[in-house]
């Protein structure tokens, strides 16, 4: 197992080279760059040498791999450059304004997620068919094709024009500064419930429905009979014996939904006004800041990469039946 | 005794229902304007919202509408404009020009100091123009000082400007936000204007207001300068929200939670008609800066036939499309000026609503005969045409399906293609391979559209992709650009209007209203041709109506 980790996390450092090597040069490709996305395309007075200023100033009259490798060298000393956006701050800062909020909201988002749809996969498994099962079914189906920003506005006008519940939009009410620690956490809590919400029950449908399938499987084992006929009670049956094994795949799908966590949803975070990841990468990507695209494509790559080996790691030591054979290969 | 009684509660009741009048009546007439007799109070936050995060703040090196908007209330310029758009002097008290229009000079403010204290002279003037030409300084807004040749301050008041030939934007020019040389001239020198402090945590400014905090992505917030030159301004505080999204602006404006926003015309007229609705805010419409347009590609014969393009105009009913797209929240456009600035010209050709004279006009040209759907052939060709427009503005495919309807009762088809602006404009509009579109122009508050109309401007990046090429309006345009004298201007432009008017290189439609909501508490807001932001400084909310005392 140690030798597998250690030989995985070896084969990482050149495989993240070319990932980025290969994103860098992808990136490129589009058409468009920074100095021309900043002196305008229409306006009256946007101008030629300015984007030559900038082209300059960028490196970005220099040929791709001289780019890349000035990149790379600096990217060892954990130098991640400075963004191309006129504001000009490194690229770290920026991320690090807006990794924590997006961080928060995925994590709470997954916790609620694992929280619910388990329960629900397993009962939805043992009594398949029945009319919970069905009434399950639809509601997650309906969350899963419901299109987020619809969804948002919605609850939008319901709890914050007509009811005044929630905050509509933002992080913090205007006077966060002046309340109470705890009136101010309250304040932060109420401005996530509704994302959470919307993010929630769009991502309800894709776990409980693996839970139930991976129940549904289990369940039809022999060892679930045999613990059945030594007398256990189904509770017993179900929530210690068939639970652990059905949530294997899941543990896998966890682990492989890691790096996604410090990804935000664009259209989420614009309606609400949330300065989080989704928007920093898209408005990176329209203004060309290649610095700050190449900056997340490290980390989550960096991430994706260190997920994989945590989970099939996990897996092995969640699953004997894995360790055993390996050991039994080896011999 | 009973009957001189009976008449006190008859007096009360009727005195009471004529109260009731009367504050009736005060709130119709209320829109906002200040309260005869009532004297402006200070205090109070307004809070705005912004569709975009800014990205720094010191705006000459900066190219968003966001920063432009934030920059505005911390820095000045040395001129500004009034209510009517006329030029006036902001830290500059007067100025004059020399009777070749080579020479300008500026007598400065003297009592105008930055937000750090230190006073505000000419030598700042000088950096701040030396800035904007420097060649390290990445700023979009060079080309107005091309034209100066030498800059000079012979006292810390007097500025003389140098110019080699008349510029007829050289005034507007001086209207640029001024920096403070005892801060910025490090990074300027060393081209790292964008990495200094001012840009990111405390600019330094002259303005009305102070730089308060920007959290990114979230707020900024800026606060009254009470030692403004004009006097501190009433608001205390305002607080911009980065909202991205325009449908959550509405409905922050429905919760109350901003106080002013834009509103689309379909919001305007039939969202926002409920009492409450009404009670909270004020409502106000001016014409925009912007007029829509049915572009031609001149070099398409089809189309360079004057008389086509005439046809098309006058089988447009410009009325109808107002009434249609903008729910008659616009007015029609008859030249590339705005109804109610100084290079308007009223009396030029209008081209109303005819078919019968359309079809006659492009029977002249040689299109007399139908095939068997309908549309108009020439040498067996059909008449039928490409109209693109930019995606993700509802405003401009709603024209275009009107124009498409319009035409094809006169008997030219025309299909619409949307596409995404970035490669419209890099593949199709830079490349001239485009037969007909529907864009629009911001027209500037100076009348020079050199760069629209000129023959010499039809160059890949440059603006007058239609092609037009007049040798009359060249000239016209190249007199008005070089006087300083507004009446001489006057004559150009208003020749030049007549001339495209009968030329109509492109149909001119409409100019949009802008539609702008303010919460109702707010008194001091007068609706002029600049629209209603030009005297922020002046508005104020009375004390029993503020909503926010905090700090």
């Amino acid at each position: 197992m140690l030798r597998y980790a250690l030989r995985r996390l070896l084969l990482a450092v050149p495989l993240l080279i070319g990932i980025t090597f290969v994103s860098f040069v992808v990136i490129h490709l589009a058409p468009g760059t920074p100095g021309e996305v900043q002196t305008g395309d229409l306006s009256i007075q946007s101008d030629r040498e300015v984007q030559k200023l900038l082209m300059e100033l960028y490196d970005l009259d220099k040929p791709l791999h001289v780019q890349y490798g000035k990149w790379l060298t600096r990217l060892v000393r954990f130098d991640f450059g400075r963004s191309f956006s006129p504001d000009a701050r490194p690229v770290l800062q920026k991320i690090g304004e807006r990794l924590p909020i997006t961080l928060l909201l995925n994590i709470v988002e997954m916790l609620i997620i694992i929280a619910l749809a388990v329960p629900i996969g397993v009962l939805s498994a043992t009594r398949q068919y029945s009319a919970f099962d069905k009434v399950t079914t639809v509601f997650v189906f309906v969350g899963f094709a419901t299109p987020d920003f619809w969804l948002a506005l919605l609850l939008m006008i319901l709890f914050g024009v007509q009811l005044g519940w929630l905050p509509i939009s933002g992080l913090r009410s205007l006077n966060w500064e002046y309340l109470s620690f705890w009136r101010q956490q309250g304040d932060f809590a109420s401005h996530l419930v509704l994302p959470i919400l919307v993010a929630t029950f769009g991502g309800l449908a894709g776990f409980s429905r693996y839970m139930r399938q991976s129940m549904l499987e289990v369940i039809r084992q022999d060892y679930v009979q045999s613990a059945r006929a030594k007398g256990l009670a189904e509770r017993v049956v179900i929530g210690k014996h068939a639970l652990r094994n059905a949530m294997l795949p899941i543990v896998t799908v966890l682990g492989l939904s890691l790096p996604g966590l410090i990804g935000g949803s664009v259209i989420v975070e614009s309606i609400f006004a949330i300065p989080g990841m989704g928007q920093l990468m898209v408005q990176a990507v329209f203004e060309r800041d290649y610095p700050v695209i190449m900056g997340n494509l490290v980390i989550v790559s960096t991430l994706t990469l260190g997920a994989n080996l945590l989970a099939d790691v996990t897996y092995g030591l969640v699953d004997p039946r894995i360790r055993v054979s390996a050991r039994r290969g080896r011999r | 005794m009973k009957p001189a009684l009976a008449v006190v509660p008859l007096a009360l009741a009727f005195a009471l229902t004529f109260a009731g009048c009367g504050g009736e009546a005060d709130s119709a007439v209320d829109q906002g304007g200040a309260r005869p007799g009532e004297k402006p109070a200070y205090g109070d936050t307004l809070i705005e919202s912004l569709t975009g995060n800014i990205s720094g703040l010191i705006p000459n090196v900066l190219s968003d509408a966001a920063s432009f908007e934030v920059g505005s209330m911390l820095y000045n310029g040395l001129v500004s404009r009034d209510k009517d758009l006329n030029m006036i002097g902001e830290l500059a008290e007067s100025w004059t020009f020399s009777q070749d229009c080579l020479n300008l000079t500026f007598n400065l403010r003297r009592n105008v100091r930055w937000h750090d204290g230190r006073p505000f002279t000419a030598a700042d003037v000088v950096f701040t123009y030396e800035t904007m030409i420097h060649p390290k300084t990445p700023t979009a807004y060079r080309e107005d000082f091309k034209a100066v040749t030498e800059v000079a301050a012979p006292d810390p008041y007097t500025l003389r400007v140098r110019y080699k030939q008349p510029y007829a934007k050289a005034l507007q020019s001086w209207g640029l936000w001024m920096l403070p040389a005892h801060l910025l001239e490090p990074y300027v020198r060393e081209g790292r204007l964008r990495e200094a402090p001012q840009n990111r945590t405390n600019p330094v400014g002259t303005g009305a207001y102070r730089f308060g905090e920007w959290k990114p992505g979230e707020k900024v917030v800026l606060v009254a300068n009470p030692d403004y030159f004009e006097g501190r301004p009433y608001i205390s505080r305002v607080v911009y929200r980065i909202i991205p999204s325009q449908a959550t602006i509405f409905l922050e404006l429905k919760a109350r939670g901003v106080d002013s926003a834009g509103l689309t015309a379909l919001q305007f007229k039939r969202q926002t008609e409920y009492p409450a609705f009404r009670k909270a805010y004020h409502k106000y419409e001016y014409p925009a800066n912007a007029y829509t347009y049915l572009g031609f590609n001149l070099k398409d014969p089809r189309f360079a036939d004057r008389r086509v393009r005439q046809a098309i105009a006058h089988a447009i009913n410009k009325r109808e499309l107002i009434e249609g797209v903008l729910l008659g929240l616009g007015r029609e456009a008859t030249g590339p000026y705005k109804p109610g600035t100084w290079a308007y010209n009223p009396n030029v050709r209008t081209y109303p609503y005819d078919m019968a004279k359309a079809r006659a006009l492009l029977a002249a040209a040689g299109w007399t005969e139908t095939n068997g759907d309908g549309v108009l052939i020439k040498n067996g060709q059909p008449f039928t045409f490409e109209l693109l427009t930019n995606q993700g503005n509802d405003e401009r495919k709603k024209v275009a399906e009107i124009v498409q309807a319009s035409l094809k009762e006169l008997g030219i088809q025309v299909d619409i293609r949307v596409i995404e602006w970035a490669s419209l404009l890099k593949e199709y509009i830079k490349k001239r391979r485009f037969e007909a579109i529907i864009l629009g122009w911001g027209i500037g508050l100076d009348p020079d559209q050199y760069e629209i109309w000129h023959s010499s401007k039809t160059g890949p990046d440059e603006l007058n992709h239609i092609s037009y090429a007049n040798p009359e309006v060249d000239a016209l345009l190249e007199q008005g650009r070089t006087s300083c004298r507004q009446a001489e201007r006057k004559k150009s432009y208003d020749r030049l209007q007549a001339i495209l008017a009968e030329d109509q290189p492109l149909v001119f439609l409409y100019f949009r209203d802008a539609l702008p909501v303010v919460s109702s508490r707010v008194r001091g807001i007068v609706p002029a041709p600049n629209g209603i932001r030009y005297n922020f400084n002046e508005w104020y909310v009375p004390p029993d109506l503020q909503r926010y005392t905090a700090g």
